[in-house]
């Protein structure tokens, strides 16, 4: 009866219950999409980092992974000493370099990433075949468009090119053999793979075995900061980060974000809160007559508290059950926007749903829907009855 | 039924309220008995202390001094969760403005203090049925009260405060809300329950009402200034 009560008054006033609950689901989704921004970023981060396979990248001395053009030169037997560490289990070489690519009135610029095809740590085939051929490149999405190459073309591509001589030089036969996901490299950006040695051979003297990055996987409970060291003792012209490292070097780089998104899931915890507390109270403010009678008939305190509060919980259930799908909407959409920021990796996502982030955000506004019926609980069960019938008799 | 014992006895009862900072009793040193099968009315001008006098009687306001027992048992020192099981069991409040809850058929409403009492629910819906039906609604038990007209509600009201067969019944006005010809076939109701063998005390400023209690009790300035017997206590019935 008391449940049928607690219902019934919601249902009185349908049309606000049904903002009031639209508000909470607002609420919800604002803070379920923040609660994934705090912890998605990172995740996403550390997933698609792991996904390659690898625990250390080695990159020239005193640089992030292509974030210059700096190269180390005597690449094979740098591959082969590292290889040599009986905690490493594969070595892949990567060289980043430029591609021209002729077209009938243009020229279609890419970055051009030179790989050991066996052991590839940057892209996953998304369509066609991997490379098996030293003329066989893999090419993304972006690059497909720009060229108008369909997979199975053979085309002439270029490693440099004199804008005002229109010349070519590192010129070479390659044919496109399959379509990847570049994980590393930002979605709307051109990239082609080639193995590193055609890479190298492109480039001339230039290029010639140099590499960018070195991608190293260690044995399994292999301390991996050990092996970085020794890496690093043994060459000095390289410098290594461990998976955890990077992840740290990330976690410091997204402190504000996290921030913000703590702020603002804050804030909509808080609107919710505000919101529940208001029509509950106001809804006992309109049936505190009622409530005296209650307990002047002989209706326990416990029970017009139950009543009150059970108003509250079904205000957020409800609020909270519609505001997760509508976060889980928002933050795809959300994430769609973010991710087509220039320079962004590919397969970052700065929301990432994860169902303990959902269960926590639902069990945050419900607890503050119950939270919020305790003020106008707590007021409908302290008042005095004698008093309240007396003025609700002059009213 | 014993009516030699008071349901109700009364010693010096007094009931102060601070207004503006300054003490002010509404009821001054109260002595008064109910035996079972009365039915008095308390009359007088506004502000004698009738309803504050009901609110005592009804365990929803404490005395500020003197002995209130009902049914044997002391009123004034009970707790709040004492006085609320006791008003659930031992009291049926009927008010001038029905207050029924709206969102509850009639039915409902009579069979909510049953529900607080832990009545099985067959039980509830078989009293609640009979109630109506003695109030002349047994017709009317899926109606919601603002399908009922005043008195219809009025009734409903009654029904729902003999639900747990109160030793006393407190009628705050009960037709005060009321048009002429439906506060007759209210005070016929109480008049009915009455011979039928409930205890009611009721306050009141309906001339007609008082007129058709047993006994009539006249108040001023928070103590009693005449209490008559109009009609004595004859052979009383089984109670509603």
């Amino acid at each position: 009866m008391i449940a049928r009560l607690a219902l019934a008054s919601l249902t009185r006033r349908r049309g606000r219950t049904a903002l009031t609950i639209a508000g909470v689901a607002v609420a919800t989704a604002m803070l379920l999409d923040m609660v994934m921004l705090g912890s998605g970023m990172r995740e996403s981060f550390r997933g698609f980092i792991e996904q390659q396979g690898f625990q250390l990248r080695l990159t020239p001395r005193g640089t992030m992974p292509f974030d210059s053009e700096a190269t180390v030169g005597g690449a094979q037997a740098l591959v082969a000493r590292i290889a040599e560490d009986p905690e490493v289990v594969a070595v892949a070489p990567v060289l980043g370099a430029k591609l021209f690519t002729p077209r009938a009135d243009s020229v279609v610029p890419a970055f051009l990433l030179g790989i050991d095809p066996a052991v590839q740590g940057d892209y996953v085939l998304a369509e066609g075949r991997d490379i098996a051929a030293p003329d066989e490149m893999v090419v993304n999405g972006a690059w497909l468009e720009a060229t108008g190459v369909r997979l199975g073309d053979t085309i002439r591509v270029a490693s440099g090119y004199d804008a005002q001589l229109r010349r070519f030089s590192g010129e070479g036969s390659v044919r496109v053999v399959g379509r990847g996901r570049f994980m590393m490299l930002a979605g709307g950006e051109k990239v082609a793979a080639l193995p590193i040695a055609t890479v190298q051979g492109m480039g001339g003297e230039d290029l010639r075995d140099r590499l960018s990055v070195v991608l190293v996987a260690t044995r399994a409970g292999a301390d991996v900061e050990t092996v970085g060291r020794r890496i690093e003792a043994s060459d000095a012209r390289v410098s290594a980060l461990s998976t955890e490292a990077a992840l740290r070097f990330v976690d410091e780089r997204l402190s504000y974000f996290r921030q913000l998104a703590f702020i603002l899931a804050s804030v909509s915890l808080i609107t919710g809160f505000l919101l529940v507390t208001t029509l509950v109270t106001v809804s006992v403010n309109e049936r505190i007559g009622e409530i005296a009678v209650m307990r002047a008939i002989g209706v326990a305190r416990e029970r017009i508290v139950v009543q009150v509060m059970l108003e509250g919980l079904v205000l957020s259930v409800i609020g909270a059950v519609l505001g997760l799908g509508l976060g889980i909407v928002t933050a795809k959409w959300l994430n769609e926007i973010l991710s087509a920021f220039p320079g962004l990796p590919a397969a970052f996502d700065f929301f990432l749903f994860e169902p303990s982030a959902a269960v926590r955000s639902l069990g945050l506004i419900i607890s503050c829907g119950i939270g919020a019926g305790l003020w106008p609980a707590w007021r409908a069960t302290t008042l005095s009855i004698a008093q309240t019938l007396r003025e609700e008799a002059v009213a | 039924m014993n009516l030699t014992q008071p349901v109700l006895s009364a010693r010096d009862l007094r009931r102060a309220y601070l207004v503006a900072g300054a003490p002010v009793e509404a009821v001054r040193g109260l002595s008064l008995d109910v035996h079972p099968g009365e039915w008095v009315a308390v009359v007088g001008p506004s502000g004698c202390g009738k309803s504050t006098l009901l609110n005592l009687l009804g365990a929803i306001d404490r005395p500020t001094s003197g002995q209130l027992l009902i049914r044997g048992r002391d009123v004034a020192v009970m707790d709040d969760a004492e006085a609320t099981r006791f008003r659930l069991t031992g009291i049926g409040f009927v008010f001038q403005r029905f207050y029924l809850m709206p969102t509850l058929s009639a039915a409902e409403n009579v069979e909510l203090p049953m529900a607080e009492a832990k009545r099985p629910r067959a039980e509830r819906e078989a009293r609640a049925k009979e109630l109506l039906t003695y109030v002349g609604l047994g017709a009317r038990t899926d109606h919601r009260p603002f399908q009922l007209s005043g008195g219809e509600q009025q009734r409903v009201a009654v029904a729902r405060a003999l639900a747990n067969r109160p030793a006393l019944l407190l009628a705050d006005e009960p037709t005060g809300e009321l048009d002429a010809r439906t506060g007759e076939e209210m005070i016929a109701l109480f008049d009915r329950l009455n011979r039928d063998g409930t205890t009611i005390v009721t306050v009141t400023h309906d001339e007609e009402l008082a007129q058709a209690a047993r006994r009539v009790i006249h108040m001023r300035d928070g103590v009693i200034v005449d209490d008559q017997v109009r009609r004595p206590l004859e052979s009383v019935a089984r109670p509603a």
